[in-house]
């Protein structure tokens, strides 16, 4: 475990803590600008990106091969990847207006057609002398160990560029994905703000292609934002706390990954973020599965329990057995199904309570308590006392006349 | 290349890409129009971990038990994605990229654990499939078609991917209402009785086992590919869907042969030696297929709004 | 009050059959934990034409996807003409709104109204000349014939409604549910789908129409349900379509104006 700790305070070399500190910044960016992705319901055309720059890898590698350079520069070949993934947004972009196939269709298309030629380039790549020892395999699933210095330097400069680019672009984004009609009638170029969200996207991928690899870097962009859905309704909220969901995850999958050769980065960092959303997804007390099952539950039974009452009031037993069933268990109806004490008042209460809330509708049908009112709350939790007295002597004047 | 080499060598493969695309091309023209597009890309993702787990328990990369365990992820996947989906009320693309990236991270940290590098599982072939080594070794040429001790040494991927073809064509014209019912109009389908939640699980699970099926065959990137490109491609040609099968049946073979035969030749007519990946050239012919309907077919703009517009658009 | 326009559901319809057409018990509803219909309770009488009313988010769609079986309840007992409603399904016809279906999908307008026959015709028999001649006939009832080989998205809003009538009315149903459907279609066809819905309550069906023109209800209906998540008011549109009623439903939102407008102003 001091493994461990140490990779985590960045004490397992310098490399490596460049690494961590990169991936946390992508994570943290990955996060944050994914949100808005899934905001506007878009967030697998960060698959098409990262698909899609497979043969701009290949391809760069082969050009500063062929012009006699180190094949393997990382720059190099972050610049061809980005190339092509430009290319495969565009070609999403394109498919989705000037054709009937819907943005998923597109996405699919240009992903596995992109992928398709990158892996044609890279078996050219193989047939080649120069290529045997090309290791760009490592750009599907990412690979940190043995990265060189200025490798590791690049992954923490462009982690810190794409979080100021993510910061810098911050208050389009949200407009843009709050309210696109708002954001056109108010100025903002909108569709150009989608564009510049995609370039961020774009860089984020291509930093990221040699940490997590190209078929896992998706995961950043998505499941940090599903995860911080579960703990807001604010988009901004959604945003920071997806981007420091995301650099967690980062940060940790990176240095447990440091800690043992067998335990790849990319698939680790992927694998904290599903555990944070399998987290987030269960025990978040509003959206949280958990929370709405409990909430269901009580739902159902209040909804059972009028429902039993309504039919003890007009004498009959309740029709569904599920209603009896709660009655019983709340000590309203004894194990014959006859009516008890408690459960007489009950029916009386709620008889008493419908009748206020039709009088109350019929009087004044703009009361702000009824525009809420489900339908379910007892009364006294709704109106005033004064209120209730006041319905309640009407009630009266109204059976005796 | 003459014949008993092109039987030899070639035709098993051929055929083989060709069905693959078919069984692909058929379930993929309903998942496009039910906007489920990339559920065969989810798919195709997750069916490496289920083919890790069955080798770290059976220790076969091969045969039933890679098909067994790529069958179990993809229904593990499907109905995880159901659930984040229902659970998480998430809009389904992004429940979808959460559960294969997931699953596919898990895969890939199993097979580093496992060391089963040494049965030929890696991660490069997995995606890039291995079509091109599918080859009627015991063929002497076309007689060899009408010969029983050769047809017995047929590669198993074959009559394997034939009957998924068959079996699929089938159910979808057996089930040919219903499944046109709630693809179109999902209220009147329930309306009428039709179990439209069983039918639109049933449309996936048909996805799933050509995919599983062709990816053990094929690798990965050709169903993908097959699922959406043949499909779009006939979408933007025609406003009937009996016709647009027709055309995503077509165009998935065409791409199949074209593909195979570029990846083989190809590099010879442009002055290189050996040949480049097979599934990676069907896929970019697909996609070629696509771009030239998207350019030119019939079909390619959505119908006119109605005067007065779309109600909700 | 006024008097004169609506038209009464008088001396030409013969009184409608003890037993109606679709009755709703106790029926409830909650999407996740937000009640969408609480303990309504509804008869719709058969061989009339009946309204549902109510702002949005009233569950107006709801309770026809309940009777539909589109979504569970989680309490209720739906019958169509005395029979459990999960075995009366093709005794119904629906006609969705419009916004609810993908009118790109490959499919013509022929093919559309042919789908009203899938369920009689079973999985496998061909539609024959008989069939043919039926969903002929539909188009011809709602002006649409000459459009038959049109794909649905290349008509308008009223034809592609048409369309859909069409298609129900080849279903021969008794009971035939509408989403809303004179939402933004033009004049003409909301009087040439009215005009065919009276015929079919002559011909002793029963129509229910999800219904937002407060204008047209007394022209159009003979019975009405004002709907706001619990049943408001039920009946014949004399007695339940007034405008102490209409207050309830839209919480007082509705100005008195208006209600003067659609001849609601003296009560």
């Amino acid at each position: 475990m001091t493994g461990l700790a140490d990779a985590l305070m960045l004490g397992a070399g310098w490399n490596a803590a460049l690494v961590t500190i990169g991936a946390a910044l992508l994570g943290g960016a990955a996060g944050a600008v994914g949100s808005f992705l899934f905001l506007r319901g878009r967030a697998l055309i960060s698959d098409a990106i990262a698909h899609a720059t497979l043969p701009g890898v290949g391809l760069a590698f082969l050009i500063m091969a062929g012009l006699g350079g180190d094949g393997r520069n990382l720059a190099g070949l972050m610049a061809g990847a980005a190339a092509t993934a430009l290319l495969g947004v565009l070609a999403v972009e394109a498919i989705g207006r000037r054709t009937r196939l819907t943005e998923d269709a597109a996405i699919g298309a240009a992903l596995s057609v992109f992928f398709g030629a990158g892996l044609v380039i890279l078996t050219v790549i193989q047939s080649l002398p120069a290529g045997r020892q090309a290791g760009l395999e490592g750009f599907l699933l990412g690979a940190t160990a043995g990265m060189l210095l200025h490798e590791a330097l690049i992954v923490a400069i462009g982690g810190a560029m794409a979080v100021a680019a993510v910061w810098a672009l911050r208050r389009p984004m949200i407009l843009a994905a709050f309210d696109p009609g708002f954001a056109t009638a108010t100025g903002w170029p909108v569709r150009r703000v989608d564009l510049a969200m995609l370039a961020v996207v774009l860089a984020i991928t291509v930093i990221g292609l040699k940490i997590v690899g190209l078929v896992l870097i998706v995961a950043l962009l998505i499941i940090p934002p599903a995860a911080a859905r579960f703990w807001t309704e604010r988009a901004v909220g959604m945003a920071a706390i997806a981007g420091a969901l995301g650099a967690a995850a980062g940060w940790v999958g990176t240095a447990i990954s440091a800690t043992a050769p067998a335990l790849p980065t990319g698939p680790i960092i992927v694998l904290t973020c599903a555990a944070l959303f399998a987290v987030s997804l269960l025990v978040a007390p509003q959206r949280g599965a958990l929370a709405a099952l409990v909430r269901h539950r009580l739902m159902r039974r209040r909804v059972l329990q009028r429902q039993g009452l309504l039919a003890m009031a007009r004498g009959v037993p309740a029709a569904d057995p599920a209603a009896r069933a709660v009655l019983r268990g709340e000590g309203l109806i004894d194990a014959a199904g006859q009516a008890t004490a408690a459960g007489r008042a009950a029916a009386a209460r709620l008889m008493r309570d419908e009748a206020r809330r039709a009088l109350l509708r019929r009087l004044r049908p703009d009361h702000p308590a009824l525009q809420s009112d489900d339908g379910l709350t007892p009364i006294d939790a709704l109106l005033a006392t004064d209120e209730i007295a006041d319905l309640d002597r009407r009630l009266m004047r109204g059976a005796g006349s | 290349m003459n014949g008993a080499e092109f039987v030899q060598l070639s035709l098993t493969p051929l055929l083989i890409g060709v069905l693959a695309a078919v069984a692909c091309a058929l379930p993929g023209n309903f998942l496009i129009l039910r906007r489920q597009a990339l559920i065969g890309d989810a798919i195709s993702h997750v069916v490496l971990p289920g083919i890790v787990v069955a080798f770290l328990l059976s220790g076969q990369a091969t045969g039933p038990a890679m098909l067994a365990g790529a069958a179990g992820a993809a229904l593990v996947a499907v109905v995880l994605i159901e659930l984040v989906r229902r659970l998480g009320r998430i809009e389904p693309g992004a429940a979808m990229g959460v559960v294969f990236t997931a699953m596919f991270a898990l895969g890939v940290l199993l097979l580093e654990q496992s060391d089963s590098s040494a049965v030929h599982l890696d991660v490069e072939h997995a995606l890039m499939g291995n079509l091109e080594s599918l080859i009627w070794f015991d063929a002497e040429g076309w007689h060899s078609v009408a010969d029983p001790v050769a047809l017995a040494a047929l590669t198993p991927e074959l009559p394997r991917m034939a009957a998924v073809c068959l079996l699929l064509a089938l159910t979808l014209r057996l089930f040919w209402r219903p499944l046109v019912l709630s693809t179109f109009d999902e209220g009147f389908a329930a309306g009428q009785g039709y179990p439209v939640r069983v039918i639109g699980l049933g449309i996936v699970v048909m996805a799933a086992l050509a995919a599983v099926v062709a990816f053990d065959a094929v690798g990965a990137i050709i169903p993908i590919a097959m699922f959406i490109c043949p499909p779009g491609a006939a979408r933007l040609m025609t406003d009937r869907l009996g016709a647009q099968l027709a055309w995503s049946v077509a165009f998935g073979a065409v791409a199949a042969v074209a593909g195979y035969l570029l990846a083989g030749h190809g590099p010879a007519l442009i002055g290189l030696d050996g040949s480049v990946s097979a599934a990676g050239m069907i896929a970019v012919t697909s996609g070629l297929i696509l771009g030239l309907a998207c350019l030119f077919g019939p079909r390619r703009g959505r119908a006119a709004a109605p005067p007065g517009g779309r109600a909700g658009a | 009050m006024r008097t004169g326009l609506a038209i009464p559901p008088g001396p030409e319809l013969p009184p409608a059959p003890a037993e109606p057409a679709l009755v709703i018990r106790d029926l409830t509803v909650t999407w996740g934990e937000r009640p969408a219909l609480i303990s309504v309770d509804a008869a719709f009488p058969a061989g009339r034409l009946s309204a549902i009313i109510g702002p949005n988010g009233a569950g107006k769609s709801t309770l026809l996807k309940a009777v539909l079986g589109m979504v569970r309840p989680l309490s209720g007992r739906i019958t169509v003409a005395g029979i459990p409603v999960a075995r009366a399904r093709d005794r119904i016809a629906y006609v969705p709104q419009r916004a609810s279906v993908d009118w790109d999908f490959p499919v013509r307008v022929a093919d559309v109204v042919e789908m009203g026959l899938w369920r009689r015709l079973g999985l496998l028999r061909r539609a024959g000349p008989a069939e043919r001649a039926r969903v002929a006939a539909c188009l011809d009832r709602v002006g649409m014939a000459e459009l038959a080989g049109r794909q649905i998205g290349r008509l308008s809003g009223g034809q592609q409604q048409r369309v859909f009538l069409a298609r129900a009315l080849v279903q021969e149903a008794e009971l035939i549910l509408l989403d809303e459907p004179f939402a933004g279609v033009d004049a003409a066809t909301e009087r040439a789908v009215i005009g065919v819905l009276k015929d079919l309550r002559a011909e002793g069906r029963t129509v229910i129409v999800v219904h937002h023109d407060l204008a047209t209800v007394r022209d159009y209906f003979d019975h009405v349900l004002l709907l706001n998540r619990c049943s408001v008011a039920e009946g014949p549109v004399a007695q339940a379509f007034t405008a102490d009623a209409l207050q309830q439903t839209y919480g007082g939102r509705l100005p008195a104006a208006y209600l003067g407008q659609i001849g609601l102003g003296g009560q």
